[in-house]
């Protein structure tokens, strides 16, 4: 895998907030495919990486690069349409719209079909906005989500709010998908099938998966290897067992006892 | 996609029989030249508030200086009438053009601000439109500009109001739209949803520009004479009402807004001491009662019953 050219890779990022660092030199990197875990103690600054890598934040040094090109200064909408979606931690949906409605905003970068076709409802108008649906649909579908579709999005379960925010970010057609903290608020049984779900779309759409995540079940279940993040920097990485047996990242995050 | 098409022929023949009917009884002398006005401005005020729906209640972004732009298609208008003998369709063209690019050039800065500091970005911007308007004399000043010729009717104003109706519903149903919508439910999300959030800032307010500035010439048409007082921030908090009482984010609601709020006026105008009395206690109530507006989000077109009657016109499977 480490002869693959990275799809993410991060060099020498620190971003410092006044006269806090809250990320220091941060360097990973992501082969197309891979399903990453980051994990941390609260305030390790794993959600600052979310906001540096989709251009919310702009690293005060260091370089970002997507297949080998620098998105560092890009606007976030330029990043999502150079192929990173993302997730929020604390929701963000389209609140008052429909779920179907949220789903078919994040289609936006994708429609080729300009003002005067909309206005005029002529050209490709019709065909695209058909197909957005379908598609839409098609994504609820995945999600358990299409008996919903025509749902007011905040009426939603809050695990379904969840899952809604998976497929708003996959309908941007994304290579690499950033999940912050997915499974946040949701019981055992939910969590599980949040797991299975997230194995099934990254086969199914060949997707490089990051993931913030909490609940260690999760991250050690699906991810192949792990960063671990205190106090903005990474303090180890390897593969789930390496990372559960590595007494750097018990003293610092799981404490003196060993998880299972 | 067929049925859209067919609905939108539907509604397209429901609007022409409305005017069928409003013009035959115009012609027929069955409606006098008091009423005969007020239709005219129910139309213009229709453009107004659907044009600025546009901009606070589909994008979010609180904007009340439309008066300004109105404005500003207003006296482009009369000058390209009057002065140039240029003919009225395409004074009107011009006015939409010059509110749309200044809406441009002042939705670009301003758009950065949010919530009440961009409110008074534009309340500012419309008086400053206004006063710079009192001081050029090429138009009269503040006196106003006279001599203007009659070239406003039912016809105009009406085709006017139907574009305007047809562009921003079709405007909104679409990803466009949808970009903008998003822009007003999570400006956040819709950024990394992969909108140029400025860009459909800047947009709506600029097409909302343009549509007010389409109305400025046809308001001005009507009347002999034009002067900058009828272009006052009141005036703009009234097409704000307009869009508040008929429901943010309503095509048809701001018809309905536009609609209340001139026939309330025009109902009351023989009582002109209770008038603004009894329209501010409405106001309060309807925000006691129905804060979201008369229609809230919806569209009356997508009201159960009607929605089946429509249907049932265009001869769609229920």
């Amino acid at each position: 895998m480490a002869e693959n050219k990275p799809l993410l890779k991060a060099e020498d990022v620190s971003e410092v907030f006044g006269g806090l660092k809250a990320v220091a030199d941060f360097n990973f990197y992501i082969n197309k495919g891979e399903l990453i875990g980051l994990i941390g103690p609260n305030g390790a600054g794993k959600t600052t990486i979310f906001n540096l890598i989709t251009g919310v934040y702009v690293p005060t040094t260091g370089d970002i690069k997507l297949d080998g090109e620098s998105i560092v200064g890009q606007k976030p909408y330029e990043i999502t349409q150079r192929g990173i979606a993302r997730t929020f931690q604390n929701i963000r949906l389209f609140s008052e719209l429909s779920v179907l409605d949220n789903v078919k905003i994040a289609y936006h970068c994708h429609v080729k079909y300009g003002l005067i076709e909309t206005v005029l409802r002529m050209g490709r108008y019709f065909g695209e906005e058909d197909e957005i649906t379908a598609e839409s649909l098609k994504l609820l579908k995945i999600f358990k989500l299409d008996e919903h579709a025509y749902e007011v999005a905040k009426n939603l379960p809050y695990g379904a709010q969840r899952r809604l925010e998976i497929a708003r970010a996959l309908a941007a057609k994304p290579k690499l998908l950033l999940l912050d903290e997915p499974a946040a608020g949701m019981n055992p049984q939910e969590t599980h099938e949040l797991m299975e779900m997230i194995r099934w779309i990254r086969k199914q759409f060949g997707l490089t998966v990051l993931l913030i995540e909490h609940d260690m079940s999760l991250v050690m279940g699906i991810c192949e290897r792990i960063y671990v993040l205190e106090y903005g920097m990474i303090i180890a990485e390897g593969t789930p067992t390496e990372i559960q047996n590595n007494p750097e990242v018990i003293r610092a995050y799981l404490g003196t006892e060993s998880m299972n | 996609m067929n049925s859209v098409r067919r609905r939108d022929l539907t509604m397209l023949i429901i609007g022409l029989a409305i005017f069928g009917v409003i013009q035959g009884m115009i012609s027929g002398g069955m409606i006098g030249a008091f009423w005969q006005l007020n239709i005219i401005l129910i139309c213009v005020n229709v453009i107004m508030a659907v044009s600025l729906n546009l901009i606070n209640g589909y994008t979010g972004q609180f904007s009340i200086g439309h008066a300004g732009f109105m404005a500003v298609g207003s006296y482009v208008g009369v000058v390209a009438t009057t002065n140039f003998h240029l003919p009225f369709i395409v004074a009107l063209i011009l006015g939409a053009v010059c509110a749309g690019i200044l809406g441009f050039l002042i939705g670009l800065p301003t758009l950065r601000l949010r919530g009440d500091y961009l409110a008074i970005a534009t309340l500012g911007l419309g008086e400053i439109i206004r006063i710079v308007i009192m001081n050029i004399e090429y138009v009269g000043g503040a006196a106003g500009f006279k001599g203007i010729p009659h070239l406003t009717n039912f016809a105009w104003v009406y085709g006017a109001m139907l574009i305007t109706l047809f562009f921003i519903k079709n405007f909104v149903n679409s990803s466009h739209g949808r970009a903008c919508i998003a822009i007003r439910e999570n400006e956040i999300a819709a950024e990394a949803m992969g909108v140029n959030t400025t860009k459909y800032k800047v947009m709506a307010f600029t097409i909302g520009a343009a549509f007010a500035g389409i109305a400025g010439g046809l308001f001005a048409h009507q009347f002999y004479l034009i002067s900058p007082n009828s272009f006052t921030f009141l005036a703009s908090f009234n097409y704000l009402i307009m869009v508040v009482l008929g429901g943010m984010g309503s095509i048809t609601g701001s018809i309905a807004g536009a609609f209340v709020v001139t026939f309330i006026s025009a109902a009351l105008a023989s009582f002109p001491e209770a008038r603004m009395i009894i329209y501010a206690l409405a106001l309060i109530l309807l925000m006691f009662y129905r804060p979201q507006g008369l229609f809230g989000y919806m569209e009356i077109t997508n009201f159960a019953p009607i929605k089946k009657v429509l249907d049932k016109i265009s001869g769609k499977e229920a």
